[in-house]
């Protein structure tokens, strides 16, 4: 919460005067049953006619001016909670962006969009409503309590009563029923899985047959959901009557009381219109003062799940200068392990290695050896558990953000483009490349035909997730962006598996066209995809089994004459 | 609002017409009582007549029956909440149930033409938005119709003038609200279409951090936010802003008549024209507050109604879809024996774009048959056509001479053990995943098929074996490891035929060839069809198909093609071009 603070003070103003504006209001309404009381017990009374008409432009005036002061304060309050959440959203994805992705992989990307997402909008609907109401509610019901009191103290004593009763007949349904809507929610995220699951799976269940058994399933599923919500229907119907039945017992009560005090001259029959009109303006406003505390208490949880996320703190540190070294070598491991947060072992064993200026290393191993692990490291989306990662040799934690981006470029294996154009995913990797550059890039990615295909060319439309464009070209236009960041370290990581074989072997060819001082590795699973490469390394459940060339691995390296033989064998029969 | 959608949500309500009774009794009931209270109040006060003039037995009486009507009240709001509860969700429940069977008989076009979230949130968020509408306007509705016009009754009987003066100004506030409501609708349009937008970017950046942080484009996109950020701040401050107006403004209209009928009454009391009493007034004034309150009540109710009666017909879209074809009526079920035979087979997915036009294809029993071709070339265009997964729009397949349209649709695809690139699991244990397919298979058969899988190595090293939770569709497993799973999932079937499309192709060649080694001897003697990028694994087949541009333009055996030199002999080649 201590972060809303901080928001706020920049609506200084707005959440001051909001919640002071709509306190005048509160007064008119306060106001107003006192001034019929005047009119019936004075005005009518003494037959004066124009009393009465000046009471009328007075409840009209009172009318107004409410509405006046209504108008500001919503302003005020919509301009102070929506500024509060845009600057919510702005603060959150800055923080998101600068964590490394050891902190995001433990918050999850799907926690991360629901935190800037719908949990922001519930802080801002939950301010919106505090800013309105808090002052407000309870001082329409301590307002008409205290006038009240200043009408009859006996009878006002009904009141405190009857507010009391009422605050525990509100707040204890809300407590009954809050653990069963949380139910309902979850039955009801039952029912989204499981149509979910149906629907993405329709032809795996239809090939097996299993229409029925999926159908049984999301049956349950939907009674149970059922059966949750007439269970919380059911005592939720409580509250309407129950409030019903206290209001009218202080009816009754003011009634009786008020007959007595009457009669003994203590009381005029206005002062009990007023007294009645107060007690049904206090019930609307507890009404309201639940709701608000119910959605209060739903956006302080939301704020709380923010504020963790802004109180995260980053463990990497980067330096903001450093000397470049002219070495001779690209990318040195010594002795590096590395083992992911949730993980049970390592992912790196023990890892050394170097790779020289203008070199093409070929990685390969078995599903989940660890090699896209190992390309983390070198763009340091982690930092190594123990031993150190060199980038031309200087210790990569020593390397400014800045400049590590411009020392290593990458294809992911998950083809990844943002909705846009061509030409604006591109423009990622280099936002002052010409086109004449961008075309280059295409060109030795094999990207350029279909580019060129298409009627706007680079300004082709790319939807989001690039769902207009087939794996293989997706593949082709990540390896020009990671060119086009004309990087000295290149890395491909898997980058080749949607493409054909013609396609793959157009695209490798091309690669040995770029300038000699790049250093490129290549990840893959094919061997023919990195038997040319100047050097291999082996990889064989995170540990370093094998490193040389192809012709040295094959004498000296079981596994990888395992894996050369696996694809030879097949491709030989 | 189209009258077929509100005609067929009255038919869902039909069958609960008693319980649709029974809440209207309460609810005139509750209306007749919360009216009644006032009119006994101000009689209770007109008995207080001034000091040491209080006809106490007057007020003891009125006091009671007020105890009385109110108990009666609070009991008939209880019943009527209970019957709108029961109606609302029972019909939500039939309705959902209807969905959930609709999703397993609509054609596989139908789901793969639909966007996955438009169809989840047609089942899910419409019919709970439904509901909502339901139940507000059975509540609302309702006892708001019968007060207005029991109000209107009742101050027409008390006091004409006054009455017409109210009758005649309080539909303003219903003006104003409209008024409000269709300037607002504008802003609230582009709030939602600009929050979209900003929910897809927020999305692709968090998914896509990565990509971000090798190019150092963080603080760039960041810009990109902000943008659309500032967008949203502003249509977010219209729509929330002009939106609030509403309450206070018809409130002022309210007040206003509020204070002239103070004016008229007290002005009718002195000069006693009117012939109304002081408690009389105190009367009128109420119900000129009650008989204000349901108008803007009821104006939220036709806003709500109107939303639920949109996403009813956005159900009955799903639900009114046209089911895949019948089952036939005399099916047929020949033996199993594994010959399959295109027949002058035309489909088009799109019937301007020709796809597969006059195929003829004989395979006889324990045959491969591979196909190859470039990516996004149709390959599962005749995977869809074999599982019966559409329906060709000419011509005939035959499965063991029978056309399979003929046949009963599990008859047929029980025949297929099917391995798709899409490796989808379900919600359950390993061990429920692997025997999908068969329920009833013992924990012999499904570890001896995660071994012919090799799967049983990794499984035994999660976390509790064969009866670990399998979540999210599998989003703690590996690509290849969902793969062995499916595997594993087709071979526990013995299927006697076989499709496997790009079975492997997130396996590591080590294991992939071990696994081959499996399926070469499971389908010893059976017919399967595989599709591959890897020509290696088809090499072997007795028939490849080449396909481009979702035409099958080659077929033969691999040296028949090579010395063809087609494209098939191209593709071939490409793959021992030198790196």
């Amino acid at each position: 919460m201590k972060h809303l603070k901080d928001y706020l003070k920049n609506y200084k103003l707005e959440s001051i005067l909001s919640p002071l504006l709509k306190m005048l209001e509160a007064c008119f309404d306060l106001a107003v049953p006192l001034i019929v009381a005047d009119v019936i017990d004075t005005g009518i009374a003494s037959g004066d006619s124009s009393y009465i008409v000046r009471r009328f432009f007075l409840l009209v005036a009172m009318a107004l001016l409410g509405l006046a002061s209504c108008f500001i304060a919503q302003f005020f309050a919509a301009k102070a909670a929506i500024g509060t959440s845009s600057a919510l959203r702005h603060d959150l994805l800055k923080k998101i962006q600068s964590l490394s992705l050891k902190e995001t992989d433990k918050l999850t990307s799907s926690t991360l969009i629901t935190r800037m997402t719908s949990d922001v909008m519930q802080v801002q609907n939950g301010l919106n409503l505090f800013l309105r109401l808090f002052m407000r509610s309870p001082f329409i019901v301590i307002g008409s309590t205290v006038l009240a009191f200043a009408i009859s103290k006996s009878l006002a004593w009904v009141f405190v009563a009857a507010i009391a009763v009422l605050f525990i007949i509100v707040f204890s349904v809300m407590k009954i029923t809050n653990p069963m809507y949380e139910d309902v929610q979850k039955n009801l995220d039952k029912i989204t899985e499981v149509t979910g699951e149906n629907l993405t799976g329709a032809r795996v269940i239809r090939a097996f047959s299993r229409e029925e058994k999926q159908t049984e399933t999301f049956n349950n599923a939907n009674t149970k959901l059922y059966n949750s919500q007439i269970r919380v229907g059911k005592t939720a119907a409580v509250l309407n009557p129950m409030t019903y039945v206290v209001v009218n017992t202080v009816i009754i009560l003011v009634l009786w009381i008020g007959a007595k005090r009457t009669d003994s001259g203590l009381l005029l029959s206005g002062d009990i219109i007023a007294l009645i009109n107060y007690i049904s303006q206090i019930l609307i406003e507890l009404v309201k003062l639940a709701n608000l505390i119910t959605q209060l208490g739903r956006s302080v949880a939301c704020m709380n799940r923010i504020g963790r996320v802004l109180d995260t703190e980053c463990s990497m540190e980067y330096k903001s200068d450093y000397t470049k070294k002219d070495t001779g070598e690209a990318v040195r491991f010594e002795n590096v392990s590395f083992r992911y947060s949730d993980a049970g072992g390592n992912a790196l064993k023990n890892i050394s290695f170097t790779a020289l200026k203008g070199q093409t290393i070929g990685i390969t191993g078995g599903t989940g050896c660890g090699k896209s692990t190992l390309a983390g490291l070198i763009l340091r989306f982690y930092d190594a558990g123990s031993g150190t990662v060199y980038i031309d040799g200087t210790d990569i934690k020593d390397i400014p953000k800045e400049k590590l981006v411009h020392l290593v470029s990458a294809v992911l294996q998950r083809a990844v483009l943002f909705k846009g154009t061509i030409k604006s995913n591109m423009l990622l990797a280099d936002p002052n490349a010409t086109d004449d550059e961008i075309y280059a890039a295409l060109e030795i990615a094999q990207a350029k035909d279909f580019v060129d295909a298409k009627s706007q060319k680079l300004d082709a439309i790319v939807e989001q997730g690039g769902a207009n464009l087939s794996g293989g070209q997706k593949q082709r236009l990540t390896i020009a962006r990671a060119l086009l960041a004309k990087a000295e370290i290149l890395i491909l990581d898997d980058s080749f598996s949607a493409l054909d074989f013609a396609t793959d072997a157009a695209l490798r060819a091309a690669l040995r066209s770029l300038p000699k001082n790049i250093t490129v590795f290549i990840i893959s699973q094919r061997v023919s995809s990195i038997k040319n490469a100047d050097r291999i390394l082996v990889l064989d459940d995170g540990a370093l089994v094998g490193n040389g060339t192809h012709e040295e691995l094959l004498k000296n390296c079981g596994v990888y004459r395992e894996i050369y033989e696996s694809q030879n064998k097949s491709e030989a029969k | 609002m189209n009258r077929k959608t509100l005609k067929s949500v009255l038919k869902l309500i039909r069958p609960h017409w008693f319980f649709v009774v029974l809440s209207a009794l309460c609810a005139v009931f509750s209306v007749a009582a919360a009216l009644l209270i006032p009119v006994f109040t101000g009689d209770a006060i007109d008995f207080m007549l001034g000091k040491g003039n209080v006809d106490f037995s007057g007020v003891l009486k009125k006091v009671i029956t007020i105890a009385a009507v109110a108990l009666a009240a609070a009991l008939s709001q209880y019943f009527m909440s209970l019957c709108n509860n029961k109606i609302t969700y029972f019909v939500c429940r039939d309705l959902r149930r209807k969905l959930g069977e609709k999703l397993h008989s609509l054609p596989i076009s139908y789901i793969d033409s639909h966007s996955f979230g438009d169809l989840l949130s047609r089942m899910i968020s419409d019919v709970d938005a439904f509901a909502d509408g339901l139940l507000m306007g059975f509540t609302q509705l309702f006892t708001g119709v019968i007060t207005i016009g029991a109000i209107l009754v009742i101050m027409f009987v008390l006091n004409r003038r006054i009455a017409l003066a109210v009758f005649v100004l309080t539909p303003l506030s219903v003006f104003v609200s409209k008024f409000i409501a269709t300037r607002t609708h504008k802003y609230f349009t582009k709030q939602a279409s600009v929050r979209g937008e900003q929910t897809a970017l927020i999305n692709e950046l968090i998914e896509g951090q990565q990509v971000l942080k090798v190019f150092g484009a963080e603080s760039r996109s960041l810009e990109d936010f902000d943008k659309i950020n500032s967008e949203l701040q502003d249509a977010a401050l219209k729509a929330t802003f002009f939106s609030s107006l509403t309450n206070p403004s018809t409130r002022l209209v309210n007040n206003i008549v509020y204070a002239i009928v103070t004016l008229l009454g007290a002005v009718l009391c002195i000069t006693g024209a009117g012939a109304i009493t002081v408690g009389g007034l105190s009367v009128f004034l109420s119900y000129a507050n009650q008989y204000a309150k349901p108008f803007n009540e009821i104006s939220g109710v036709i806003t709500e109604f109107q939303n639920s009666l949109t996403c009813a017909g956005r159900i009955e879209e799903v639900l009114e879809a046209e089911n895949q074809p019948a089952e036939p009526e005399n099916p047929l079920c020949p033996p199993v024996n594994g010959d399959v035979g295109f027949e002058a087979v035309s489909f088009r997915y799109v019937k301007e774009r020709p796809l597969i036009e006059n195929f003829d294809l004989e395979v006889e029993s324990g045959q491969c048959v591979a196909i190859v071709g470039p990516t996004g070339c149709g390959k599962t265009t005749l995977i869809n056509l074999l599982m019966r997964f559409y329906d060709v729009d000419s011509g005939a397949i035959r499965v063991d001479n029978a056309d399979i349209r003929k046949m009963r649709r599990h008859d047929l695809r029980s025949r297929y053990g099917m391995v798709l690139q899409d490796t989808w699991l379900c919600h359950g244990t390993v061990k429920e995943n692997i025997a999908y397919g068969k329920p009833d298979a013992s924990d012999e058969e499904i570890i001896d098929a995660a071994k012919k899988a090799h799967a049983h190595s990794f499984i035994m090293r999660l976390k509790n074996g064969y009866d670990t939770e399998i979540s999210g569709e599998g989003a703690n497993l590996s690509a290849g490891q969902k793969q062995l799973l499916c595997i594993a999932r087709a071979m526990l079937c013995r299927p006697p035929m076989l499709i496997l499309d790009e079975a492997t192709s997130s396996i590591d060649t080590r294991t992939e060839l071990k696994i081959q080694a499996a399926f070469d001897e499971m389908m010893e003697g059976r017919t399967s069809f595989i599709v591959a990028h890897r020509l290696s694994t088809i090499k072997k087949a007795d028939l490849i198909l080449v396909m481009k541009d979702g035409k099958i333009i080659e077929k033969g055996n691999h040296s028949e093609l090579l010395k063809k030199g087609g494209f098939y002999k191209a593709l071939y080649e490409s793959q021992f071009a030198k790196v």
